[in-house]
């Protein structure tokens, strides 16, 4: 199979920047990315695809010198599909300017109490509230129900 | 015979597809919405059912599409896949009358109602097309359906938790589609086709460097949608945001779809090379880490997300023992899982209906205040810990003896690893019954004002305006020192959904519904009925899995299946 080296290049570029762009905190810039390491993989299929060849259409040339066609068909499928998650990581990019005032993607405020509680060596809010002597004959016991 | 078997096998895609145009177009009557919508999921489960039975008795039934024998798209519905497809329709029928009974996911008065059902369909379709899938891009394409439709689904309503909680989500699984389609590319290059059955007999002509990335490329990317550690962290972030009847969908459905297609990889395409060590290892992280995190949880929809990661676990375990005990035990487990996760998830959505709450903190005397929902819970929360003679028993027997037969020292660890997670679940559901179930609401009130930190909530009432150590949204925790009052804001925080007051107070102002909501618990109930109904049938059951995963180990049925007589 012949490969084409600036195909892959151009690739493994985009791949690259697309990736980095992914790791940052602001979701338009994920957004950024995602378009950027979509269009580089799609180039991947281009570059598994083989060699340039004739249209592949049935009788107008001889199979062997005609363009796979199927990777380009799968290609198609992925554009679509990326557009419709891009414009839906739009959507919530829009969404999350409109609550928050910007567009970062946020922490998860429960992992950060557990977190905290970590950091300051106490144990979880529910350890030993059962067991907790004080509470354990509480007279109130059953006033509530 | 076979032929009329054949032509059933893409009505499980088509007719939930079919069901969302029509659901769609009747947007604006809520009724026959719900009709079509349940009438469609009820076909699928007797046409799964009937599947099932073909492929039992008759072999995998294949359909390749327009027509195009051999070069187009192949539907198979073997064993392994019938059983799938059958239980996942029972379990998406549950959840749709369920969410039907809660007035439509109706917990927000501004979702938009009318999306809520098209989505679910396409989910539905979604799951079935990636059971179903002979071809690895039809595979990824089922992957973006269901996936697309739990984006809508996860954000239904778009507050704020949720778009926070599904921004992780869409990313998180963006990222995993590029890295399918970058394994598809690169398993195009390699072997020049896509239909898994061909891979199969082709790969084996592959230069092992090759064909090991090609496996290790797919591993990853189905991992991630499983949940496997170290690739499950997005789960127990993404999920409890969600309705209800969404998370249990997701958490009974969406994981299980990435197991499926890891049993795929494992014993269909790559039979030679079953990494035995590699997931082993993994498995045993998936299940510590998981069970670990679920036991620091206070709020029953983590500490059950994080139960869900650890289970993944068991599965991984007996997909790597590659043996057919360990790959039969693997399926029963998914099966069970499957219904157990849904109706767990499904009963905490009751909870949060009758008690306004699922933080551990703010609940307590629910087995009183509501019996039938301590039953609900206690049940399938005892057969997710494995107590005998439920369902979840037999199937981690099934596991730890598959484990012990294998009798390799890293199987042995796991079955060690596996008693000990099936011990900690069960201080997980545990302590959960103790907090919610067993003390009285005023013995939880006067403890949650006993927590350091933690003043009365009625007394400052209203002046509760959260403020906390942000830069732009974010709350610094880590070496970076902590602002005074984060932690109880943090808490706060974490369910502004629900009121700030606990059961206690809730009861004292009489502010609670006095009921379970009949439609709502029905469902739920007839979940946890078929989770015992696996237990009764667990004998059957299993034979059947057994079947299936000496059809999987052997591959020869499915290869011919689809490939013709040519096959090996």
């Amino acid at each position: 199979m012949d490969v084409n080296l600036t195909l892959v290049i151009v690739c493994a570029a985009l791949v690259g920047c697309g990736v980095y762009l992914l790791l940052e905190r602001s979701l338009t810039r994920v957004l950024v990315g995602l378009v950027l390491l979509s269009n580089g993989v799609n180039i991947m299929f281009l570059v598994a695809s083989g060699r340039a060849g004739t249209s592949p259409l049935v009788g107008s040339s001889d199979p062997e010198d005609m363009a796979d066609p199927l990777p380009q068909a799968l290609v198609l499928t992925a554009i679509v599909i990326t557009l419709g998650t891009i414009a839906f990581l739009l959507a919530m990019a829009h969404r999350s300017w409109q609550i928050n005032g910007n567009d970062d993607v946020q922490d998860d405020t429960e992992d950060a109490a557990i977190r905290k509680l970590a950091y300051d060596d106490a144990t979880s809010d529910s350890y030993g509230l059962t067991t907790d002597g004080q509470h354990e004959d509480d007279p109130e016991e059953d006033g509530a129900v | 015979m076979s032929d009329t078997m054949n032509s059933l096998v893409p009505l499980p895609v088509l007719l939930p597809l079919l069901g969302a145009g029509a659901a769609l177009m009747l947007s604006k009557r809520p009724q026959a919405q719900r009709a079509v919508t349940f009438g469609v999921l009820v076909a699928i489960v007797v046409i799964a059912a009937f599947l099932l039975v073909a492929a039992d008795r008759h072999g995998p039934q294949v359909v390749w599409l327009g027509g195009w024998t051999d070069i187009g798209i192949a539907l198979v519905a073997d064993r392994l896949a019938a059983l799938m497809l059958l239980v996942s329709a029972v379990v998406t029928l549950a959840v749709l009358a369920y969410s039907i009974g809660q007035g439509m996911t109706g917990d927000e008065a501004e979702t938009p109602v009318s999306i809520y059902h098209p989505t679910f369909l396409v989910l539905v379709a979604g799951v079935s097309n990636a059971f179903l899938a002979g071809d690895l891009f039809n595979l990824f394409v089922s992957f973006e359906m269901l996936l697309f439709s739990s984006y809508v689904l996860l954000t239904l309503g778009g507050t704020a938790t949720r778009i926070r909680a599904g921004t992780i989500y869409v990313v998180i699984n963006v990222v995993s589609s590029m890295l399918f389609l970058v394994s598809l590319a690169a398993v195009y290059a390699a072997v020049g086709t896509l239909n898994m059955a061909q891979i199969s007999q082709r790969v084996a002509e592959l230069p092992d460097s090759v064909s090991l990335t090609l496996q290790l490329l797919l591993l990853v990317t189905f991992s991630i949608k499983a949940a496997v550690f170290p690739l499950s962290l997005w789960l127990p972030d993404s999920y409890p945001t969600a309705p209800a009847p969404v998370t249990a969908v997701f958490a009974g459905l969406l994981t299980k779809v990435g197991v499926y297609a890891i049993i795929r990889l494992q014993t269909l395409m790559f039979p030679d090379s079953p990494l035995t060590d590699l997931l082993l290892w993994v498995a045993l992280a998936t299940m510590l880490i998981g069970i670990l995190g679920a036991i620091a949880q206070s709020d029953i929809k983590r500490m059950l997300s994080f139960t869900l990661v650890s289970h993944i676990g068991y599965m991984i375990f007996g997909i790597a023992l590659a043996t057919g005990a360990g790959l039969s035990g693997a399926i029963f487990y998914v099966a069970h899982h499957i219904t157990i996760q849904t109706a767990l998830f499904l009963v905490v959505g009751l909870i949060e209906r009758r008690a306004g709450s699922t933080a551990l903190l703010r609940l307590g005397g629910l087995a009183r205040l509501a019996p039938v929902l301590g039953v609900l819970f206690f049940i399938p929360a005892m057969n997710l810990a494995g107590i005998p003679p439920l369902s979840g028993f037999l199937g981690k027997v099934g596991l730890l003896q598959a484990g012990l037969a294998e009798g390799s020292f890293a199987a042995i660890v796991l079955v060690a690893g596996g008693t000990l997670t099936s011990l900690l679940t069960l201080y997980a559901v545990a302590k959960t019954w103790a907090l919610a179930f067993w003390r009285s609401p005023a013995q939880a009130h006067e403890m949650m004002r006993a927590l350091p930190g933690e003043q009365d909530p009625a007394a400052e009432a209203g002046s509760a305006t959260p403020h906390m150590v942000r830069h732009r949204g974010h709350v610094h925790v880590g070496s970076v020192a902590f602002g005074e009052s984060d932690l109880d804001d943090a808490r706060r925080v974490a369910d502004d959904d629900s009121s700030d007051k606990d059961l206690y107070q809730l009861i004292q102002e009489d502010a609670l519904p006095q009921h379970l909501p009949y439609w709502m618990t029905v469902p739920a109930a007839g979940l946890v009925a078929v989770s015992l109904a696996i237990t009764v049938v667990a004998g059957p059951l299993f034979a059947y899995t057994d079947r299936a995963a000496t059809d999987l180990l052997d591959g020869t049925p499915y290869l011919s299946a689809v490939l013709g007589e040519d096959a090996p």
